[in-house]
């Protein structure tokens, strides 16, 4: 994308049709730190990379709760994101108020789009830079959407956004049409797994991503470190052992299988104080 | 236009009862026996209320959404002082057209002491070792204060307001309090309704009254 005359404004057209300000904020998503989303009928998992400024800092909070049925992971200026998750929550606890029950998911995407649409037509604004992974429960069952700083929205099976995340859509795509069946815990792996997909090389560890979840029965929670180190502890020895029976479930061996066709595309990872996989 | 009349709450060394009748009425008719005054508004907090059985609920869902934004912002349960400060500025804030709503506040405060705030409609509160509010109020408070009065904290050095009954006595006292109170009152009585936090955590019992 070149800098040109009909970029400087948010509220001027290219003679191509085009909404220049819009589409460079749609860049700044993808300049920020990957975050996936996947659904089965009953469950929406989400996971983040963390993304720290320096070895020194804290890592940014990319996911947030908006109410119990539901949850947000953003990728791009986490400051549009953390503003835009307060208003969600307003709208939430507003809507339960009024109506003694929770806000459908659906309802709440359409409110967000208005809202960013507002910042692609006024010349005082600018488009919010973040783009939002919206997961949450309601009547009609497990949603996941995509709302983009245009003011588009789309419903997804399974998605992923930002850097290197095209590693992960890849893994997704694969995969998805296993998702709708899949159990609760087989999803987290899959989320894992996606995550794992766009650290291409880096070492997979609780540290470095956030898992939240939130399903029939499940109020959204993000995952304690403990258990999504033990989740991953579990690849490892699968893929370690090469053998499926070791096992109890079978879906994992299957998986197990896949994890190793994976790392021998990105060249054998290093997996921590294992030895290295053997291919 | 009252319509719910007496509720009670103790506060101990490391448990608090809430305790109110379930007797909802209008005049000197019945509208139901079997009506809940009390409403859990935190993890350790508990409040009861009696008077206008409107303004309580729409006071209650107040409370509910501003400690959902709480939690949202820092990540944690209202401890009971701060659920105290709220509802006193909530009912200040309508100062000039108040909620119909006598409450009391009880819980456990940050070391997991009992704690007990008793308002009046327009925010005054006090924190307190036990109170009562409602038209019963007048039949039980004489009673708690000959039982469990303590001695003035303005004296020094201070004294603690809690009563040093255990919880079982004092699970007894308010029973036998709601028992003599119905007796009496024509708008207290049908059932007792007791709600016991204590590190545990929070368990409810009830209790027959007169039904007339």
């Amino acid at each position: 994308m070149f800098r040109n005359q009909y970029d400087t404004d948010v509220t001027t057209w290219s003679p191509a049709g085009r909404l220049f300000q819009v589409e460079y904020a749609m860049e700044a998503v993808k300049q920020g730190s990957a975050a996936i989303g996947l659904r089965s009928k009953t469950h929406v998992v989400l996971g983040c990379v963390n993304k720290a400024n320096s070895e020194l800092s804290s890592h940014q909070k990319k996911i947030f709760k908006v109410d119990d049925h539901i949850g947000v992971a953003i990728a791009g200026l986490t400051a549009d994101g953390r503003v835009l998750s307060r208003y969600m929550r307003n709208e939430c606890i507003n809507y339960s108020f009024t109506y003694e029950s929770p806000l459908p998911v659906g309802r709440l995407v359409v409110q967000l789009a208005d809202k960013a649409q507002v910042c692609t037509q006024r010349s005082w604004k600018r488009p919010y830079g973040v783009g939002l992974l919206v997961a949450g429960l309601d009547e009609s069952g497990a949603h996941l959407y995509y709302n983009c700083p245009s003011g588009n929205y789309f419903e997804y099976q399974a998605f992923a956004i930002g850097s290197r995340s095209q590693a992960a859509k890849t893994y997704l795509e694969r995969r998805f049409e296993n998702f709708t069946d899949s159990s609760r815990d087989d999803l987290v792996k899959d989320a894992i797994t996606a995550i794992r997909e766009t650290l291409q090389g880096e070492t997979l560890k609780s540290s470095i991503c956030t898992i939240a979840v939130v399903g029939v029965g499940e109020p959204f929670h993000v995952l304690d470190q403990g258990t999504v180190q033990q989740i991953i502890d579990t690849f490892e020895i699968a893929a370690e052992q090469e053998d499926p029976a070791t096992e109890p479930d079978a879906a994992t061996g299957q998986e197990a299988a896949t994890e190793q066709g994976t790392a021998a595309d990105q060249g054998g990872s290093t997996d921590e104080g294992a030895a290295p996989m053997d291919i | 236009m009252e319509n719910c009349r007496s509720c009670v709450a103790i506060a101990g060394a490391d448990y608090c009862v809430i305790a109110a009748d379930t007797r909802m009425s209008t005049g000197y008719n019945i509208l139901t026996r079997d009506y809940s005054k009390i409403c859990k508004l935190a993890d350790k907090c508990v409040m009861a209320s009696s008077g206008f059985q409107a303004d309580v609920r729409a006071l209650q869902k107040q409370l509910a959404a501003r400690h959902l934004i709480y939690q949202h912002q820092h990540n944690k349960q209202m401890s009971c002082p701060a659920m105290a400060q709220l509802l006193s500025n909530t009912l200040y804030y309508k100062r000039f057209f108040p909620y119909y709503s006598f409450n009391v506040l009880g819980g456990l405060d940050n070391e997991g002491k009992g704690c007990v705030f008793t308002y009046d409609a327009v925010g005054s509160y006090e924190k307190v070792g036990y109170s009562s509010q409602g038209s019963g109020s007048t039949l039980i408070m004489p009673f708690l204060d000959n039982q469990l009065k303590s001695p003035s904290p303005l004296l020094l050095p201070a004294q603690d307001a809690v009563t040093p009954l255990v919880e079982a006595e004092a699970i007894d006292l308010v029973k036998t309090v709601f028992a003599s109170a119905s007796e009496r009152d024509i708008y207290t009585g049908d059932k007792l309704e007791l709600v016991i936090i204590n590190a545990a955590g929070i368990r409810r019992e009830y209790m027959e009254l007169r039904k007339d």
